[in-house]
């Protein structure tokens, strides 16, 4: 039999992860508004612009606003948020990795 | 993820499928069994707007189903009680493996995926306590914190645990104030993006010559093994420390990069180079130890010397061989430092990095033409962000800087042998004094 050897495990300490919960899901998307938005990334602009199509052709009763993020999608964008928050009922997000 | 779960707004998100695995990863790490994620057909990225419309109104890859109808569900289906609560897990590590033969811990380290797929030198009690006396830290004090990408989960390290990847990456323990550097700066030589990156490291100061690495010939070739293990040991700690980096999830580089191997790393031939090296001009002092961290690494343009009639249409065209988003790093043999001077008039590094930021430029058209630009600068641009906004408002066919000053670097490296030289697309990431760490 090959002799034992102890060695150290290489890896780091990951963070411990605490449970976060969804918002809320809409009973219906009629009369809301939902930000479409663009996280400027890889063309990403056109497909937002068209899932704004889809909404327009498929679900009229739905106002949505495009909107592209502040800064490059690597950056947070708390202004962007808070208008969300403030203004909207919903978002779509893309295209992201 | 911020909308949905720190702003209270629910959001779909949308992505391509070949980030399934990756982006489901991410959001558990977050505290979070299953986002309202919905997948598209891959890529994005140079499809025309109708076969962008096809994609938005036909059906998900991954699930089958129309792509809208799981946007609006998304948005509209009730929670259960794993939405609402969360999702919450520790993880340790622990500090010691099991014992094993020899064979079955190589074979531990290749199956868990922390190596590089090379034999390591397996980090015993011993050689990691050997590799501790190179530094007056304390085993468990804080190195830093690392992470493949910006928006995946951030892991800690410390200074025992950097050992254990010295040793596995063959350093000899008095390289370890260096590794311990580089470690501190928590960039990631395994970062995960997908345009397939590589770290670089430049060392200067005294320590170069006292754990013997090599500026001279051949100082970016596997022929030093302070340079080669150094390098290695940046890989390694880096997908260790980071929690891995593993393709498809904590790994995204399409082509991979061969440079990975070996996060080139080299001294600065500062006894060779007519200029300030590259630290002083980071504001150290001479006599101090630091290392430069770069990342990058896909790009390179070479040529050899400086000709007499042409060398600025030869180093124009060397630039305009670059993606204008990655920022230029001077990799000059000491014959092509003093050509610089003697041939081009160039009589220090800010007079080059003058000279590249004022003839390294394009028609602005194709500038914000480029897919990185589009990316990474067009957004700040749009946003007022200057110089980039000065730049937006240029006309197409004006010609506008590729770079600024600060995005420009300069080491003098090689041996002498002749005067060949590159342009390596490699930004500054991070830089740290070594001294610190002794």
């Amino acid at each position: 039999m090959s002799a034992q050897m102890v060695v150290h495990n290489p890896m780091g300490y990951p963070p411990k992860v605490a449970g976060k919960p969804l918002a809320s899901r809409l009973d219906t998307l009629n009369g809301r508004t939902v930000y479409i938005v663009d996280c400027r990334f890889d063309d990403s602009d056109i497909l937002l612009k068209a899932v704004q199509d889809w909404f327009t052709e498929h679900m009229p009763e739905v106002k949505t606003v495009y909107k592209p993020i502040s800064n490059v999608y690597t950056k947070d964008d708390p202004a962007t948020w808070q208008e969300i928050k403030e203004k909207g009922d919903a978002a779509v997000i893309g295209v992201g990795h | 993820m911020s909308i949905d779960l720190k702003y209270g707004v629910p959001t779909v998100c949308l992505h391509t499928s070949m980030f399934t695995t990756v982006t489901q990863s991410v959001v558990r790490m977050n505290g979070v069994p299953r986002m309202r994620q919905v997948y598209l057909p891959h890529p994005v990225m140079g499809k025309t707007p109708a076969e962008i419309r096809a994609y938005v109104f036909g059906v998900s890859p991954v699930s089958g189903r129309p792509v809208m109808q799981e946007v609006v569900e998304g948005l509209t289906q009730s929670l259960n009680d794993e939405d609402r609560k969360g999702l919450s897990f520790v993880r340790s590590t622990p500090r010691l493996c099991e014992p094993a033969s020899e064979a079955d811990l190589q074979q531990l380290f290749l199956d868990n995926n922390w190596t590089d797929k090379l034999p390591i030198v397996l980090p015993t009690e011993d050689r990691v306590a050997a590799m501790l006396k190179h530094t007056s830290r304390k085993p468990d004090e804080v190195v830093g914190h690392h992470a493949a990408t910006h928006f995946r989960e951030v892991w800690q390290c410390t200074v025992e645990q950097v050992a254990v990847n010295a040793v596995m990456a063959g350093a000899r323990p008095e390289y370890f104030p260096v590794i311990l550097a580089i470690a501190s700066t928590g960039v990631s030589a395994r970062g995960s993006s997908t345009s397939s990156m590589a770290a670089m490291a430049v060392v200067n100061g005294p320590i170069r010559k006292e754990i013997g690495m090599n500026a001279g010939t051949g100082a970016m070739a596997p022929y030093n093994q302070a340079n080669a293990a150094i390098g290695r040991a940046f890989g390694l700690l880096s997908q260790n420390l980071q929690g891995g980096s593993v393709p498809g999830d904590t790994y995204m580089g399409s082509m991979g990069n061969a440079l990975a191997y070996a996060s080139p790393t080299f001294a600065e031939n500062e006894e060779r180079s007519p200029w300030e090296p590259l630290h002083v001009q980071r504001g150290f002092k001479a006599e101090q130890s630091v290392v430069s961290v770069f990342m990058g690494c896909r790009a390179m343009a070479f040529t050899l010397g400086l000709r007499h009639a042409h060398w600025q249409d030869h180093v124009r065209n060397m630039m305009r061989g670059m993606d204008p988003s990655e920022s230029p790093l001077f990799l000059l043999d000491p014959i092509v430092a003093r050509l610089f001077m003697d041939v081009g008039g160039l009589k220090d590094k800010k007079a080059i990095i003058d000279w590249v930021v004022e003839n390294a430029r394009m028609p602005a058209g194709e500038y914000w033409d480029y897919q990185l630009i589009q990316n990474y600068k067009y957004p700040r641009a749009t946003f007022g962000e200057e110089p980039l906004a000065s730049k937006l408002r240029a006309a197409p066919d004006e010609l506008i800087p590729m770079w600024t000053a600060d995005e420009v670097n300069i080491a003098v490296v090689g041996g002498e042998t002749n005067g060949y030289w590159r342009i390596v697309g490699a930004r500054l990431a991070g830089t740290a004094c070594i001294d610190d760490w002794r």
